[in-house]
């Protein structure tokens, strides 16, 4: 309990988010005291004493900043949507891991689906979603990667999936259909942290927007 | 039938076993005795009742986490009350024909069909109190009091305290006349202080009216009496409920304030927490290692009017489980005195003594080595308490 309220705890995921985030959380005078990438470790300390960093799966960082675990996060725009970011605060655009998230199909497929469309995605909530906003019910088959393999193996006539550059749906004789969101990635942060340590967060959030701001 | 699935609960349902039931009961009664030396009289509403009670007023919001049964007398449906809320607030309106103020208090069990967030179970221990037929800010003060007082009981210390006025967004979206679907989105924008998507829906768009904006502006924006005085400038003038409201949070602010001068303050604008029955003040309280509000209350002006009589009202609730869970109180009174199983009448004396005494009393045949405990000892004829060991 006491470590909670010394610390300001700030969730990140590998990959292409980190990469691009520490920059940013370096520009705020956050840095980590050793290699992230190259180590094992979850928890990092940082330059500053009163800060420290975890390393999570993207998909988790709602969940840890909803339950007050880490005050603040860094995650895809996809993943709250998908999530519902109930209980969080969503202050700021970092701009960056900007992608699309898009319906895809099989080239030169025919439009008409007997019945209803099954539809492929790890997004179930969104994709049930926007194919409702659309005015179609649509059987969703929750997948946890490789989408492209379904329609390939007529398991489902469509995907929802984030399309980057699309060079993975063409490798496989997919196209890029409709582009339901533009994606980017986001600062989140805990309610009850954002009221109790305000004078130690807010500064955070107003220099990583000063840096957004000066980048973009 | 595996045998796991004879013991195991629902989820989200527990049960509290002797440590954590003692402390959780000796907390109910700390706080309900608390509640009456201010004046708040006990109800205990029914566990069940027509579901048109329940969900009137307040209840809208409460639909969804309502379990549902039909009454085999009447057919008609019954909800297992999620909150007590609507409850007092019936009582009030129905039973006391009462035109001065009323303060009720309860304690009770509520059942949740989902859990109202991820920290929490589906069968909360309800503690509120509930002030009717006051509408000036004297009420708004005495109930954020007692819901610091409440916590205090409760041996909380950093208790910080959150503001807000449902006044504010309400006249800056009368103002700025949305379609009704771009203010949904403006209010599900706001309530995540989402700024980038307020940008994307507000934006550049010269259509969009001032006011409009000044929501933008009201995301950006919180901590402590400067967000106040810093909202003042921005929004002041707009609309005379605007400043109203400005003027209340202030007010109240400064009133607990200077009661409760080592308290954490902070505003928070976007807080529109059961947006749709609020009519004025909202405010909640935190505590260091919770990571949401532990108790929270507002005013509610308008719920009465479905029962037959609107009556203003304010009050606060908060989970007895989970104030209990994070204050690791510790409970008196696990002390035991051990006493042989003898059928001695002096003995017999001894122990009701000691019992009406207040302490606690176990006969055994063997007495449990436990540090902190007593035993009952024969000495020159007389039974003795003495420490064990000794």
């Amino acid at each position: 309990m006491s470590e909670k309220k010394e610390f300001l705890t700030i969730a990140l995921s590998k990959g292409r988010i980190l990469d691009e985030t520490l920059p940013l959380l370096a520009s705020a005078g956050i840095e980590p005291l050793e290699d992230i990438s190259s180590s094992r470790k979850l928890v990092f300390e940082t330059t500053r004493p009163d800060v420290r960093l975890i390393i999570i799966r993207a998909t988790d960082v709602p969940t840890y900043v909803q339950y007050g675990g880490a005050d603040m996060g860094v995650t895809g725009k996809d993943v709250l949507m998908e999530h519902g970011a109930d209980g969080l605060y969503e202050p700021l655009d970092l701009k960056i891991a900007k992608c699309r998230l898009m319906t895809a199909g099989p080239k030169d497929a025919q439009s008409v689906t007997k019945g209803r469309l099954r539809v492929a995605t790890k997004f179930v909530t969104l994709a049930k979603n926007y194919y409702a906003s659309k005015g179609l019910q649509v059987e969703i088959i929750k997948l946890y990667g490789a989408m492209e393999l379904a329609p390939i193996l007529g398991l489902a006539d469509e995907i929802v999936d984030i399309v980057d550059t699309g060079n993975t749906l063409k490798a496989n004789g997919l196209e890029a259909r409709e582009l339901i969101h533009m994606i980017s990635t986001r600062l989140v942060v805990n309610r009850a942290s954002m009221k109790m340590k305000h004078h130690r967060i807010q500064p955070i959030i107003d220099q990583l927007a000063a840096t957004v701001a000066q980048k973009n | 039938m595996a045998v796991y699935e004879r013991w195991l609960l629902p989820d989200g349902v527990d049960e509290l076993l002797p440590p954590q039931a003692v402390a959780v009961e000796t907390l109910r009664r700390k706080l309900l005795d608390q509640a009456r030396t201010w004046g708040y009289d006990l109800v205990a509403p029914p566990l069940i009742e027509f579901l048109d009670s329940l969900l009137t007023g307040t209840g809208n919001d409460l639909a969804l986490q309502t379990f549902k049964v039909t009454d085999q007398l009447s057919g008609r449906l019954m909800g297992v009350r999620a909150d007590i809320t609507p409850q007092a607030a019936r009582i009030d309106a129905r039973r006391l024909h009462n035109d001065s103020v009323a303060r009720l208090c309860y304690a009770d069990t509520v059942l949740h069909a989902r859990p109202a967030h991820m920290m929490t179970g589906r069968c909360p221990l309800q503690f509120g109190c509930e002030l009717f037929g006051e509408s000036s800010l004297i009420a708004d003060v005495e109930a954020i009091s007692l819901m610091i007082e409440s916590l205090l009981a409760s041996d909380q210390q950093a208790i910080h305290v959150d503001l807000a006025h449902v006044g504010i967004y309400r006249g800056l979206i009368g103002e700025a006349s949305l379609s009704v679907d771009m203010e949904s989105k403006v209010f599900d924008a706001l309530r995540r202080k989402s700024v980038p998507e307020l940008d994307e829906l507000l934006g550049d768009d010269a259509l969009v009216p001032e006011s409009a904006r000044m929501l933008r502006y009201m995301a950006s924006i919180a901590g402590g009496p400067e967000a106040l005085m810093a909202l003042r400038v921005k929004v002041g003038g707009v609309s005379a409920e605007v400043d109203a409201a400005i003027d209340d949070l202030e007010s109240v602010a400064q009133k607990i304030k200077q009661r409760y001068p080592s308290l954490e303050i902070g505003f928070d604008f976007c807080e529109l927490r059961g947006y749709n029955y609020h009519t004025g003040l909202v405010f909640a309280a935190y505590v260091p290692g919770y990571g949401h509000s532990v108790a929270q209350g507002g005013r509610y002006d308008s719920i009465g009017q479905d029962f037959g009589l609107a009556r203003p009202a304010t009050g606060f609730s908060l989970d007895i489980k989970v104030l209990a869970a994070i204050s690791e109180l510790s409970v008196d009174g696990d002390r035991t005195v051990y006493a042989p199983l003898l059928d001695d009448a002096g003995l017999w004396r001894a122990i009701s003594g000691l019992r009406s005494a207040g302490e606690r009393v176990v006969q055994c045949a063997e007495v449990v080595s436990v540090a902190g405990h007593r035993q009952l000892v024969l000495e020159n004829g007389q039974w003795v308490v003495r420490a064990i060991g000794e």
